[in-house]
């Protein structure tokens, strides 16, 4: 067995401190479900692709599976459990559940991320813009029509101050 | 009295309505346990070996290294399998292969035939050691002679795949209508045209995954994304056990498309947990989910048409080849599903098909949604949009005016006993693509096209298919449904509790539904050839119905009025007088008088005999769905890009339990034809596959997927709960025909091979050489 280079980190996950040591080779998507149990991130390619393991880091949208966690210390990490306060659903994930945005789920967490976090930064965005958006978030069941109404209705909601 | 009076009776309260799902609450809120989201103390992690070589010869497969390593708990070759057979099977017969045994090894013996076939496994404390251990088995192969094309496999000196087979065909259907000599020399009109489709992927996001443990009593028990929990039976015959000693737990899928109707991680799993004795993990990697998991089947489809100058089809000859891969698995059912309807949705008198299909050594083709029934739209319907050229027709207007009607018989001889909806599907789609847009910029043409289509719903009906549920109210008046439907995320679940509430005059939101569980569920079948809804949807309304007469004869006595003049709704059971009683009290009185509060029922689907099409053919399936697709298309003329700006698809659901899930189904099959059409290419270099990444095998982003419009029409003649017809797959059909018509629209050039890339096109616009994929029109006047 090769010896492993361990790395100590703290970073903020969904609201909570974390210290943890982890393998200098492992990415966050890893240390999210291998080490953590933070089952909410999905795994759908580990290469960067798809989008499926999309958290928010420090409120920026990445895949996980790129980031080595050794580069978390002092980061701020969001997944879909951080978005629901209380367990209650942000108006984005009712928005998905209303619009029929989710069939089989598994694209769902990176794909509400992602559309959180552009309509952060773009509250007044249009569809084409939200499309451009959610480009690097692959889904196989959709088509995406119905979660571009969910997410422009929200954004709707959002600029009309619901 | 029938579902559909009963709905009329109670207002259509739970079913039609676009409810949304429950599952759609766990999944949005990141809840949902998917098959790899299950972790179990001491679980190991399960890793498979596989064949680098597409053909070759094991000659020495040394394990002893790889079993030595510390953390390794099992290593498994072809020689620890208890029966290492997998009968991938086929019921019913093809017409020359005789009874046809569909199996393969669980393991490789001496053999190899295609590139990612299973060698050995091992199980490993983590997921590193596993990967060592994979490394540290020694396997000496010698490469042999491999066969990569159909046609070049029917060759007589072409490689054998299988050489105790003695030949490559696997198998074959004919069918000959009318006399088609005669109908061809009648004809005033005549198109040609060959067509080739690719090998495609599933690509469902969600890779293949399980966990398996030994439980209580010896039971084997493989939590596993699958959309066939009846694969128990496999796993019980591979490992020797009687099938009541294994146990699947299917899961909430993320996303199935046919690609996890064959057993993928569970005979693996059950070996190593069986071994082991302790539970193991199974996640396939993207990589390896598109090295070696079951493709779509190419086609070549050579089609020649006639028609009389009104535009009436007077016969159509048709050969189609389809590359079944190095093994059989579903091959000639699929076969079977193109040959029914390799005419399309038309009266055709004179027909004659000839279908087979192949072995070769590349990746092994199964179900994909569509099965074989969509391949034959790319050319069925581009032979429409030919002869409509070629007479100066109308395309609508051509495809009405040939449209089978309810009692016409498919050249196979199977006679359509509920509504056509063609003429109506084809002018709605057309209409509401609106009206043309001029093209965006100078280089650009826009074009139109339509392409209408017919997919079976429900198994093939000498597979004598059926299906289970229990349905029973709790003493607070609250429903639990139990049914082994797996549920791929199409909403099976929840449309079955729409079902459920309809029927026992509950909200919905006061049912709860279990699924998927071969031990604990009443069995339903599989979640394939779009038959759930059916299937398990009449068997959860007859339960449901059966249920609701027993509660009705006791609330009759406590109301003292007939059972038949009673009401349910909302938890209270009324007369027509205004009276009422809780339906809790009922169920009280019920429990008293020992009356069940629970029902249990099966449905048999339309069953019947295997074909003798040398007697004229018959039955192959319960019944049809029929859509139209519409498309207008931007071709770009200088580079061939095609962008495709408006889409619009209608389908006859017969009646949609779940607008919202309907429409869903609709717009993703419509992207999924969509990707067909222009971007998805399984690539293979004499059976290498080039493409085993999402960033080489390309499946439509936002970018590219248009806002399908979905147009839904409810004749109310379906076979499934209140007169539903299946909506799983027919949406991917029509695509790829709907845009090659479109492109021949905007820039004149045919296209005839699969995928559309923009190289093809720019070179036919260009009439550059190396353009074999175009052809021109070739319509003829006889």
């Amino acid at each position: 067995m090769r010896e492993r280079t361990r790395v100590s980190i703290s970073f903020e996950l969904n609201g909570t401190h974390r210290h943890l040591e982890v393998d200098a080779h492992r990415t966050l998507l890893s240390v999210l479900r291998d080490q953590l149990g933070t089952l909410d991130v999905k795994e759908g390619c580990d290469e960067g692709v798809c989008g499926t393991c999309t958290v928010l880091l420090d409120g920026r949208p990445v895949s996980s599976c790129l980031v080595l966690a050794a580069r978390l210390d002092g980061a701020r990490v969001t997944t879909m459990a951080g978005l629901s306060a209380d367990g209650r659903p942000h108006p984005l994930q009712e928005a998905f559940v209303r619009h029929g945005a989710v069939q089989c789920g598994f694209c769902t967490p990176g794909m509400v991320l992602t559309a959180y976090a552009y309509l952060r930064q773009h509250p007044a965005a249009t569809r084409e813009e939200l499309r451009r958006a959610l480009a690097g978030n692959l889904c196989r069941c959709t088509g995406y029509a119905k979660i571009l109404d969910a997410v422009e209705a929200y954004a709707r909601e959002v600029s009309l101050g619901r | 009295m029938g579902a559909r009076e009963l709905a009329e009776r109670t207002g259509w309260r739970v079913v039609g309505k676009p409810i949304p799902r429950h599952d759609a609450w766990d999944k949005v809120l990141a809840r949902t346990a998917y098959a790899a989201d299950w972790e179990m103390p001491g679980m190991l992690v399960g890793k498979v070996l596989r064949s680098p070589y597409p053909s070759a010869r094991i000659l020495r497969l040394d394990t002893t290294r790889a079993r030595s390593l510390p953390g390794v708990a099992a290593v498994l070759t072809a020689r620890d399998v208890p029966r290492n057979t997998l009968w991938t099977d086929v019921p019913g017969q093809t017409t020359e292969v005789g009874p046809l045994r569909a199996k393969l090894h669980v393991l490789a013996e001496d053999r190899v035939r295609y590139q990612g076939e299973p060698v050995a496994l091992v199980a490993a404390e983590s997921e590193e050691t596993a990967e060592e251990a994979l490394r540290a088995i020694e396997v000496d192969y010698e490469p042999l002679p491999g066969v990569f094309d159909p046609l070049d496999a029917l060759a007589p000196d072409a490689p054998l795949v299988h050489p105790d087979s003695g030949s490559n065909l696997l198998a074959r259907w004919n069918v000959q209508t009318g006399d088609v000599a005669s109908g061809f020399a009648r004809a005033e009109v005549v198109v040609e045209g060959t067509y080739r489709t690719q090998f495609v992927d599933h690509a469902y996001l969600e890779p293949e995954a399980g966990v398996a443990w030994v439980d209580a009593d010896g039971v084997l028990t493989i939590r596993v994304a699958t959309q066939v929990i009846e694969h128990f039976r496999d796993v019980a015959e591979v490992l020797g056990l009687p099938h009541n000693k294994v146990r699947v737990i299917g899961t909430y899928l993320g996303g199935g498309f046919g690609g996890k109707e064959d057993v993928t991680v569970e005979v693996f799993l059950g070996l190593l947990a069986w071994s082991t004795r302790r539970p193991v993990k199974m996640v396939w990697s993207r990589q390896e989910s598109l090295l070696a998991r079951s493709k779509r089947h190419p086609f070549v489809m050579r089609y020649r048409t006639g028609a009389l100058r009104t535009g009436e089809l007077v016969a159509q000859e048709v050969e189609l080849v389809a590359d079944a891969g190095a093994y059989a698995f579903l091959s000639a059912l699929v076969l079977l599903y193109a040959t029914t309807v390799a005419c399309g949705p038309y009266r055709v008198p004179n027909v004659s098909v000839q279908a087979r299909t192949v072995y070769t050594n590349n990746p092994p083709t199964s179900a994909m949604r569509g099965f074989g029934a969509m391949q034959v739209v790319f050319a069925y319907e581009q032979q429409m949009d030919r002869l409509a050229r070629a007479l100066g027709m109308d395309p609508v207007e051509l495809r009405v005016r040939n449209a089978l009607r309810k009692g016409d018989r498919l050249p196979i001889g199977q006679v359509l006993e509920t509504h056509v909806a063609i003429p109506e599907v084809a002018r709605r789609a057309w209409e509401t693509l609106g009206p043309p847009q001029p093209p965006s910029a100078p280089h650009l043409r826009v074009g139109r096209g339509l392409a209408c289509n017919l997919q079976p719903y429900g198994r093939i009906v000498w597979l004598h298919d059926w299906a289970s549920a229990w349905v029973g109210f709790e003493m607070d008046g609250s429903v639990v449904v139990r049914t082994g439907v797996p549920d791929v995320g199409a909403g099976q679940a929840s449309s079955l509790c729409q079902i459920a509430a309809e029927v026992l005059g509950v909200p919905v939101d006061r049912v709860t539904i279990h699924v998927s569980d071969s031990a604990l569920t009443p069995l339903a079948g599989t979640t394939t050839a779009t038959r759930q809804l059916m299937m398990s949807g009449n068997a959860v309304l007859r339960a449901a119905s059966e249920l609701r007469d027993q509660v009705l004869r006791v609330a009759a006595q406590l109301l003292e009025t007939p059972a038949a003049d009673l009401q349910v709704e909302d938890g209270q059971v009324r007369a027509p007088d205004g009276r009422t009683v809780p339906m809790v009290r009922v169920l009280r009185e019920c429990a008293r008088a020992g009356v069940p509060r629970s029902a249990f029922a099966t449905y048999h689907a339309p069953a019947g005999d295997p074909i003798d099409l040398e007697r004229g053919g018959g039955r192959v399936f319960p019944d049809f769905t029929y859509g139209a697709h519409a498309a207008e298309v931007e071709v770009d003329t200088e580079t061939g890009a095609v962008r495709v700006r408006r889409y619009v698809a209608c389908h006859d659901v017969g009646q949609a339990i779940n607008p919202q899930s309907v429409e869903g189904q609709i717009q993703g099959g419509a992207v999924m034809g969509l990707g067909y059409a222009l971007l998805e290419k399984v690539a293979l270099d004499r059976g290498n596959n080039l493409t085993t990444t999402f960033a080489t095998y390309l499946i439509p982003t936002s970018m590219e997927a248009p806002d399908v419009v979905p147009v839904v029409l409810e004749s109310g003649e379906g076979m499934g709960p209140f007169g539903a017809r299946g909506i799983g797959e027919p949406p991917v059909g029509p695509p790829a025909a709907a845009v090659a018509n479109a492109i021949y629209d905007a820039v004149g050039v045919r296209v005839t091979e699969l995928p559309v890339w923009p190289e093809t096109v720019a070179r036919a616009i260009h009439g550059l050489e190396g353009s074999p994929k175009t052809q021109g029109e070739g319509g003829h006047h006889a």
